[in-house]
């Protein structure tokens, strides 16, 4: 009834492949994103920007990236967090060596280095596939943490091995170290986050991204149809670390605040990994539904029984936690192994034609 | 720098050839362990295709299960071997039971959906497991219960080469007890009815089902076996250091040994296991110390990767036939 294309002509090609033809989707479109650049701000407390907002941005914004790998260029990849790793500690470094330059150009800055880095773990994927490459990317991953480690170098010789955030900030206002606002540190991840979105659904739409599908859905074919393989692969790995590298520094930036190398562990890979499979492989909006499900359901979890008055200890409420969180990605993985981008796509294609059946 | 790397290290292993030999039986040791979780990978994967993250929890939550409940029976006054082979028995059940309820809520509705989906599956299975064994045994580092199981301790020593070298007499069991159930895996597979049946599922499902093998069934044979292996494993490896969770991690490992190995080659396992095993404790002993030491948490994947990249489908993996 109020989801209804009808009356709404489109007159030139330009208009007929917009990412959104449907008003009805910019107006919604529109909406959520003033709720998150107006509401949320205005009216979230602290817990609700430094917990929940930040770093379901974050998470979203590395699951965009590793989408592009798995979801649109079918390379199964567990090196993420490796690839973040290295975007956090680049950033750290331009920073510290060159101060005078602002640290929001080094955070994006420090995405060509993971972009580098990533298209030189990439390599091998033009001759292994699926799971051989899968183990290929956790080389990347065990070794850049090892770097993290005993490379000294990278964390200035700082003796608890951490990296710390220096607070630097713009136009006055502090936006990195500890006198930063959550509000500020939130503000600036959304707008990174909401452009580099924008950059990725343009890439995936056009030339590069129908290539990239081309490759994933058959890669022999899409050689014998003229797309080179190895730069299209590397792309993707580079396109998808640059992403990684950003998420990465902007989390210790303007998330933790400080990161030792167990931050970049094989179990970030693996969360990022399940945000893309639920969210729905091929999907920037589902990239960013698989975030909000794994991170947000937890905290949830975690605050119901203490919410219900239930007396359960701390301990006991997180190994439910894991317990249920298990459950509910094998639930989805039956109920839609699409993701859930594709239970929005069907409840989408259900309104329109709402209250006829087809 | 040329010297150190090329030259030296070989020059160390001749001069004192009791630790390279030292070495070597360590290595061989790790790799039999890795070898054994290989295993268990390997017979998922030939019978359903699913590539079973979860065996690494599997191995943990198995040896939990034994540990606990003997420690249970120990509250009640029932104690020693005989009740640590009835816990024996029990943690075989509880894997059993694991295998079907795996079968029915898991495999049984996914089926012939993309691997990706079935691999992410295992993650759920091996989060739950993660949850419930915490919740149920805790989750603090548990001794393994070595001597009521009749596993011998303590070593020997063996002069050779100009020096000694000393031998675990509990990796020497564990390495004549991991051929045992090799051998029997060996001779269950060939000369067994189930064994065939699980063979012709392994060669095409299709053909299995249209002669009346019923995929669930063998599914849940497969499972218990996987779960027989990572029992087995548990123990093993529990007695060389303490049961926990951190075991999880180390299952990774197993990853390069079937890259190396093949997915679908029991020998493959064992042979990559021994490779990764000994090419992992030579790296870290003679030139990890050249790179700052610790190399051994990325220098198996590193000698997949390489070998990886001159044979993609592993060692004695399937040959791999790419079809338009």
């Amino acid at each position: 009834m109020f989801y209804r294309e009808t009356g709404q002509f489109k007159q030139d090609y330009a208009a007929d492949s917009a990412v959104f033809p449907i008003l009805q989707d910019r107006y919604g479109l529109a909406i959520i994103l003033a709720i998150a650049f107006v509401g949320i701000p205005l009216f979230g407390n602290e817990f609700l920007l430094a917990s929940v907002m930040i770093p379901f941005l974050i998470l979203s914004l590395a699951a965009i990236g590793l989408n592009i790998l798995v979801g649109y260029t079918g390379l199964l990849s567990l090196g993420t967090a490796g690839f973040m790793g290295v975007g956090a500690y680049a950033a750290y470094k331009l920073s510290t060596i060159f101060p005078q330059v602002h640290i929001l150009v080094w955070i994006l800055c420090s995405g060509f280095f993971a972009a580098g880095i990533g298209a030189l773990f990439g390599l091998p994927s033009l001759r292994i596939k699926g799971f051989y490459l899968a183990v290929a990317t956790l080389a990347a991953q065990f070794f850049l943490q090892w770097c993290f480690v005993r490379v000294s170098w990278l964390y200035n010789d700082n003796p608890s091995g951490a990296i710390e955030v220096p607070a630097r900030s713009l136009f006055g206002i502090a936006i990195t170290g500890p006198s930063a606002t959550p509000v500020t540190r939130y503000l600036v991840v959304l707008i990174i986050v909401v452009v580099m979105t924008l950059i990725a659904s343009n890439i995936v739409h056009g030339r590069i991204g129908r290539t990239w599908m081309a490759v994933r859905d058959m890669d022999i074919a899409a050689q014998l149809m003229g797309i080179r393989l190895l730069p299209a692969k590397l792309l993707a790995f580079a396109v998808s670390s640059f992403y990684c590298g950003v998420a990465g520094a902007l989390m210790v930036f303007l998330w933790l605040g400080a990161a030792e190398p167990s931050a970049f562990d094989i179990r970030l890979s693996f969360v990022l990994l399940f945000m893309v499979i639920i969210g729905g492989l091929g999907s920037l909006i589902g990239s960013f539904m698989g975030a909000a499900l794994i991170h947000i359901m937890p905290i949830f979890i975690r605050a119901l029984p203490e919410s219900l008055g239930l007396p359960i200890g701390a301990a006991t409420v997180e190994h439910l936690t894991f317990l249920i969180v298990g459950g509910l990605i094998i639930f989805f993985l039956i109920v839609e192994p699409h993701g859930l981008a594709r239970l929005w796509q069907i409840a989408k294609q259900k309104l329109r034609v709402w209250p006829f059946p087809y | 720098m040329l010297y150190n790397i090329f030259i030296d290290p070989f020059v160390q292993m001749v001069q004192m050839p009791d630790l390279l030999v030292q070495t070597l039986w360590e290595g061989l040791v790790s790799g039999v362990l890795y070898a054994l979780i290989a295993l268990g990978f390997v017979l998922i994967f030939k019978a359903s295709g699913v590539f079973n993250f979860a065996q690494g929890i599997m191995v943990v939550f198995s040896a939990l299960t034994l540990v606990g409940s003997y420690e249970k029976f120990a509250s009640w006054g029932f104690s020693g071997p005989v009740a640590a082979f009835v816990a024996l028995i029990l943690a075989a059940a509880v894997m059993f039971v694991l295998a079907v309820l795996v079968e029915r809520v898991v495999l049984r509705p996914l089926v012939n959906q993309p691997d990706i989906i079935l691999f992410m599956a295992t993650f759920g299975i091996t989060y739950v497991l993660i949850g419930f064994g915490e919740m149920v045994f805790g989750g603090d580092p548990k001794q393994m219960i070595a001597s009521e199981l009749f596993l011998p301790s303590g070593a020997f020593d063996v002069e050779m080469l100009g020096g000694r070298v000393s031998f675990q007499k509990l990796d020497i069991a564990a390495a004549v007890i991991a051929s045992v159930m090799i051998a029997g895996l060996a001779v269950f597979f060939q000369k067994t009815r189930i064994g065939r049946a699980l063979r012709a599922v392994a060669d095409s499902h299709k053909a299995a089902l249209s002669v009346g093998i019923s995929l669930n069934q063998i599914w849940v044979i497969v499972w218990f076996a996987a779960g027989l292996v990572a029992l087995v494993t548990g123990i093993m490896w529990g007695a060389r250091s303490d049961v926990s969770f951190a075991l999880e991690i180390v299952a990774l490992k197993a990853l390069p040994v079937l890259v190396l190995g093949g997915f679908t080659s029991v020998p493959g396992a064992i042979v990559g296991g021994l490779i990764i095993g000994v090419g992992e404790k030579l790296g870290e002993f003679y030139w990890g110390p050249l790179l700052g030491g610790g190399i051994e948490s990325w220098l198996a994947y590193v000698i997949a990767l390489v070998f990886l990249l001159y044979r993609p489908q592993g060692l004695f993996g399937d040959k791999i036939i790419e079809r338009i």
